[in-house]
Order: C-alpha cells, then structure tokens, then sequence
C-alpha cells in the first residue's frame, strides 16, 4: 500500500494532470490509427483484388463439387453399396434420375468431362447415355443404362463415382505429379505416355538456374565494371543496362526471333563470315537455345541493379590494401573482393531465379515445344484444354515454390532494400 | 580503374580483355533493341538486312510498315486502349500506393513487414497464377471483358512499384518537418500539399512511371481478361508474333522503344536531381 502512495505522487504528469504515460500512449494510438489509415485503401483493394483471388483460385485444386451436385440422387444410393460387383437398381435408376435432370439444366456435360479426365472415353459414354436415358420413362433401369453403353456394366465406372462422391479430391494434385487414384483409391503412376509434369518442373528448375548463373557470369563483370569506373561513364554504361530494362518485354522478344530465326539477322552474319554452310543454318530460336537466350539478356538487369548497388560500397582503398600487403591481383580479387559481393549476388540471384521460375511470355513465344516452362502448361490448361482444376494444382505448385523463396529473399535482403534502377 | 603504372605485362593484357569482354556484354545488352530500328524501315516484307539496305541504297528503305500500322483500325484502336487503361491504372495505383508508403513510413506503424510482404506480393507472384486468380474474381463480378476490369487488375500489379519507390524517397524525408508545419498552424491537407508532397515528387513521379510502363507492357492478364474491344498493344504484337509475323510489329517496337527511351530518361533526370538535393541536406 505504501509504495502505491509513492508512486501515485512521483508519477510524471503533463499539464492538465493526466500522467505522461496515459498521454503517450493515447498519442501513439492516434499516430498507430493514422498510420493505417492511410495504409488501409491499398491493403483493402490488394487484398479484395488480388490476394483472395488467387487463394480462391488455389481452392480450385481441391475442388470436386461438380459430381455431387449433379449426381446427387446418385451419390445417396451408392453410399449403401459395399463396391462388390454391380450396384442395385436403386443406383441406376437415381443415376438415370440424375442424367435426365443434368440434361435438362445443361450441366451433364460437366460431369462427362470431369469422369474423361479420370477415364478417357466416359465423355462419350455420358452424353450417349443422358441422351437416350432421358427417353426411357421406366424401370428397370440397370438393362436400359448397360444396353444404352456398356461403360454401366463395368464395376470400375461404379467404383469411379463412388470415389468422386467428396465435395474435395487431392486427384489433381497426384495429376499435376503424373499420378493418380486407380479404382481402388490407390495412389499408383500415370501410364509412362502421360507422365509430363514432373519432367517439367524439373526443366523449369533447371533453365531457371541456368538463367540464373548465364546472368551472375554476365553480369557481375559489368556491375562491376561500373562500379570501378568514373561517374560519368559509368552513366553511361548504366542508361545501356536501363534501356532494355525500360523496353518493353515484346519489343525483346520480337528482337531476338529476327536476330536469331534461321534467316536472321546472327545467322547470315555466320554464313557471310563462313563459320557455316548456308544449307545448314543452325536452328536457334523456337527451342530451349532460344528461351535461355532471351530470357537472360530480359533479366540481365535484375542481376545487374542488385550486384552494382553492393559493389558501389565496397572502397577501393581494400583492393590497394590487399596488393600492398603482397596479394596478386588475382588473389586479392577472390580473397578481399568477392566474398563482399556475396550479398548481392545472393539478392539478384533469388530475384532472377522468382521471375525465370514464373516466365511465360517469352518462352510462349520463342520456346517451341522443348523451350517451354509449367507457366505455359498452366496456360494450356486454362485456355485449351480447360482442366481448370489441373492449372489451379500446378499453379499452386508453383505459388508454394515461388512464396517460399520470396520469405529467404525478404530474410536476407528485406524487400523495402529492393532497387528499381 | 585506371591501370596502374606498376602493371605488369600479364595485367595489361587482362587489363584491355577484362574491358573487351565487358564491351561484348554490353553489345549483347543493346544490340538486339537497336537491330529492330533499322528493320521497321525494310522495303520487302523480310526480318533480316537485304542487300540493298547494307549498301545504303535508298530504295531498300521505306515507310510503309510505319503505313501500314497507321492505316490499320486495329492496331490504333489498341494503342488507344493501350493508353486509356495504362493512364488511368497510373492515376489509380500513384494515389492508393502513395498514401500507402505515407503510412509504412510513420515510424510506430504496427505489423510494419507483414504489410509490406502483402503490398508487394503482386510484383512476386507470377503472371501466370495472377492472370489465372484475376480471371476467375473478375469473371465472378461481371467485370472480364470490360475496361475498368483491366484498369484494377493492372493497378493492383502497379502498386508495388509505386510503394517501393516512394517508400524509398521518404527514407530521407525528414519528419520533424511536418511537426514544425504543424506547430506552425497548417492543416493536415496543407501539410500533405505544401510539405510532404513537394519534397516527395520526384519518388511519386518515377513510381507513376513504372505503373505506366507496367501496365503498358502488359500481356498475360490482358491475354485472360480482354475481350477484342479492349486489345492494346502488348496483346496484338503477341498475337501477331503468334500468327502472321509482319514487319509492322517492328515498326510498332520501334515505336514502343522511343516512348520507353522517353520515359527512361525522365526517371533519370528525376533520380539525379533527387540525389543531388538529398547531396544538399544536412544528413
């Protein structure tokens, strides 16, 4: 109690009596409040526009709503079969229940593309079946289905829509890794002629870190260049690093299609100077040479911008220092220079490494078929086959990878220490 | 780096190589955006120097593709598009990614990187999955197809830029400046307008450009949300890359290279004088 007293009457006050911390608190708060204020209308728009489309759209993946909610009656009636041989008649008839009304509301023909992506040729067999079934007014319904196609009398087709019954599935995710449930529920591999993801994301991988190192090995020396030279021609050279960054992306892809295609520019340059035959141009674009080409000299730049803003720090005076200590050049490069370079190398390379990993112009364009990254396969689903599903899981896939690396870029670097020119 | 007088012979000759390789990089860097200059002026429908253009004969050159661009509805109906959505994206992601970088610059703003991990987010996530997400929200909302829905797709991928860059401005902004303003008596708006704003400029400016020359650069969410009524010019060069390949998508790079020079040097011009000032500050 006694020390209460005390404190009741040391306590720093302000004018009008409050004590000081209550005061600062409350102005905190207020600062705290303005602070978000300001903050709020872009943290709303992101957030509406651009963060929880995308989560929805990673929901896609799991999503398997369209079985149940066409085929619902279907769905009621094989949950009593235990999958041994053919279910009873109640299945078909509330199967043909279902077709019928699919039909009518126009929706069947998801179901028939949602069973094809799990078995070839049930397209067909759906729409071949809604179509006649509807025709049939009675029972029984098992002969009518079996007889309108045979798919009915297959225990496995049952088996099917006894697995697709959930509202979710991990199927797409097992596609997007070449494999699938078979008609047990097990997880086995896809048929070898299928299995294209996986060797994929692999080449993803590994042109991404190709690009990667092509623009460490060009770029540091440039970086460093202008970072060793005068101000006013390191200007210069910079304004030649910032043009192609400014450019746009097209104008550089189109740039290296007439440069490299078999008639263009480099390759008459070859046969003028005679290094080859003019009958035996080498094909370097429309394939991987192409890609790992432009998309170098397209992020170039990220390296170069990171590398040289480390490099203008480092004082020359260490390299003297390391010379007249008895280090030759070379020695005194590798010992006193690069391990400072470090950082920057390790910040441009994650960015690079995030923007080759997600590209899809470029390598849409002069990749050909051996040039072409997941991003162009997410394409393909999404405007082609429209296996919506299947793009959302390799897109997640790729989301995962790319988030991961922007949580080291941030640790290391700190995204607010990000340069742009 | 000048070479020192104590090199020795092997240093002189890893000297003048060290600069020689340099100098292929940088032709590497440039070359292939100057190529494209003098092709867009092709007298025949070739991607590559005919002969008469290496002689310099005058009837190797034209303008006919500079023409044929001019005269095609298509092709100017989406550099209006082009312009119409990059302007107002601009204004849009300037004015939500200024405020933004105001309050990430107080210094007792709570949750300081989270916030910004989620405002940069679009520039990180790739185009790809973002086209993809904006698809489906704006297909749900009944905005795909139109103008605004390109104008807010491509505002939220501008907002990094401008945030990274104003942000960047204010680290050298002094805050007591506004406590003396408003000691003074200025109203929070005048504060903003007569203070803040003026010493701000040149970073808001530079974000507005890169918020230009993001959204006039950009394909993959035009390519998922556009219709043909709102093609730009991105959409039509790929689709004409994809297609029929014409010389007169290298006069419209030709184009797009002027205006990307025009912009380059005003950010430069904007970064020196901002540097040469912060030169001038106490700090």
């Amino acid at each position: 109690m006694a020390e209460a007293t005390v404190d009741q009457s040391d306590i720093m006050r302000t004018a009008d009596g409050t004590p000081l911390k209550v005061s600062i608190g409350r102005a905190m708060r207020r600062n705290k409040l303005i602070a978000m204020g300001l903050i709020a209308p872009l943290l709303i728009f992101i957030l509406f526009s651009f963060l929880i489309p995308i989560v929805d759209m990673s929901l896609r993946s799991v999503d398997n709503s369209i079985i149940p909610r066409i085929l619902p009656n279907t769905i009621v009636a094989l949950e009593t079969w235990d999958g041994q041989d053919l279910p009873p008649e109640e299945a078909f008839a509330a199967l043909a229940a279902d077709m019928t009304a699919g039909r009518e509301s126009r929706e069947i023909g998801k179901v028939a593309t949602r069973l094809n992506y799990e078995v070839s040729g049930m397209r067909g067999a759906v729409m071949g079946t809604s179509r006649k079934i509807s025709k049939v007014k009675e029972g029984p319904y098992k002969e009518a289905l079996i007889k309108s196609n045979k798919a009915w009398g297959e225990q496995d087709t049952w088996l099917l829509l006894k697995r697709l019954s959930g509202k979710y599935t991990f199927g797409f995710y097992l596609n997007a890794v070449d494999m699938k449930y078979d008609v047990q529920g097990d997880i086995i591999a896809q048929p070898d002629f299928r299995q294209i993801y996986v060797d994929l994301f692999i080449r993803t991988l590994w042109m991404s870190l190709l690009i990667t190192g092509m623009t460490i090995l060009l770029g540091y020396p440039i970086a460093h260049l202008m970072a060793t030279l005068p101000l006013r021609y390191s200007n210069l050279l910079m304004i030649m690093v910032l043009l192609p960054f400014w450019t746009s992306l097209l104008v550089r892809t189109t740039a290296w299609i007439v440069v490299l295609q078999s008639n263009g520019v480099l390759n008459d340059i070859l046969v003028w100077v005679g290094l080859v035959a003019d009958d035996a141009r080498p094909q370097m674009v429309y394939n991987q040479i192409g890609t790992i080409v432009a998309m170098t000299h397209i992020l170039l730049p990220f390296m170069v911008l990171p590398l040289y803003s480390v490099m203008k720090t480092i004082p020359p005076t260490y390299m003297r220092a390391a010379r007249s200590l008895g280090a030759n050049q070379f020695t005194a490069f590798v010992r006193v220079y690069m391990p400072q370079t470090v950082a920057g190398i390790g910040a441009g390379s994650i960015l690079v490494f995030i923007l080759a990993i997600g590209y899809y112009i470029t390598p849409e364009l002069v990749g050909g078929t051996s040039g072409t990254l997941i991003s162009n396969q997410i394409a393909y689903h999404m405007q082609s086959s429209l296996n919506w599903s299947l793009a959302a899981a390799l897109g997640a896939i790729l989301l995962g990878t790319v988030v991961a690396l922007y949580f080291i870029y941030n640790h290391i670097v700190g995204i607010d220490n990000m340069k742009l020119g | 780096m000048a070479l020192p007088s104590y090199a020795g012979p092997g240093e002189i000759v890893w000297y003048y190589s060290y600069r020689v390789v340099c100098g292929l990089i940088f032709v590497f860097l440039i070359m292939p955006i100057l190529v494209v200059i003098p092709l867009s002026f092709n007298a025949v429908p070739f991607f590559t120097f005919t002969p008469e253009m290496l002689s310099f004969d005058p009837a190797g050159y034209s303008l006919r593709w500079y023409k044929d661009f001019w005269n095609n509805p298509q092709w100017i109906h989406s550099l209006q598009n082009s312009f119409i959505i990059a302007i107002f994206s601009t204004i849009l992601s300037t004015s939500l990614g200024t405020l933004a970088a105001l309050g990430l610059s107080k210094p007792y703003t709570p949750y300081k990187a989270v916030i910004m991990g989620l405002l940069i987010s679009p520039m990180i996530v790739p185009l790809i999955i973002s086209a993809t997400g904006m698809f489906f929200f704006y297909t749900s909302i009944g905005l795909a197809q139109t103008h605004l829905g390109i104008i807010l797709a491509h505002t939220a991928l501008g907002t990094p830029f401008v945030v990274i860059t104003v942000t960047a401005t204010l680290v050298g902004f002094d805050q007591s400046l506004i406590r003396a303003a408003q000691n003074l008596g200025a109203s929070p708006p005048t504060v903003f307008f007569k203070i803040i704003m003026p010493l701000i400029l040149p970073g808001v400016i530079s974000g507005g450009l890169f918020a230009f020359i993001t959204s006039f650069d950009e394909v993959v969410v035009v390519l998922f949300l556009a219709d043909f009524d709102q093609r730009t010019i991105p959409l039509q060069m790929f689709s004409g890359l994809r297609e029929q390949i014409s010389p007169t998508i290298l006069a419209v790079a030709t184009i797009l290279v002027l205006i990307s020079i025009a912009l380059l040097t005003t950010v430069e011009l904007l970064r020196r004088r901002s540097e040469r000032l912060r030169g001038m500050s106490p700090q």
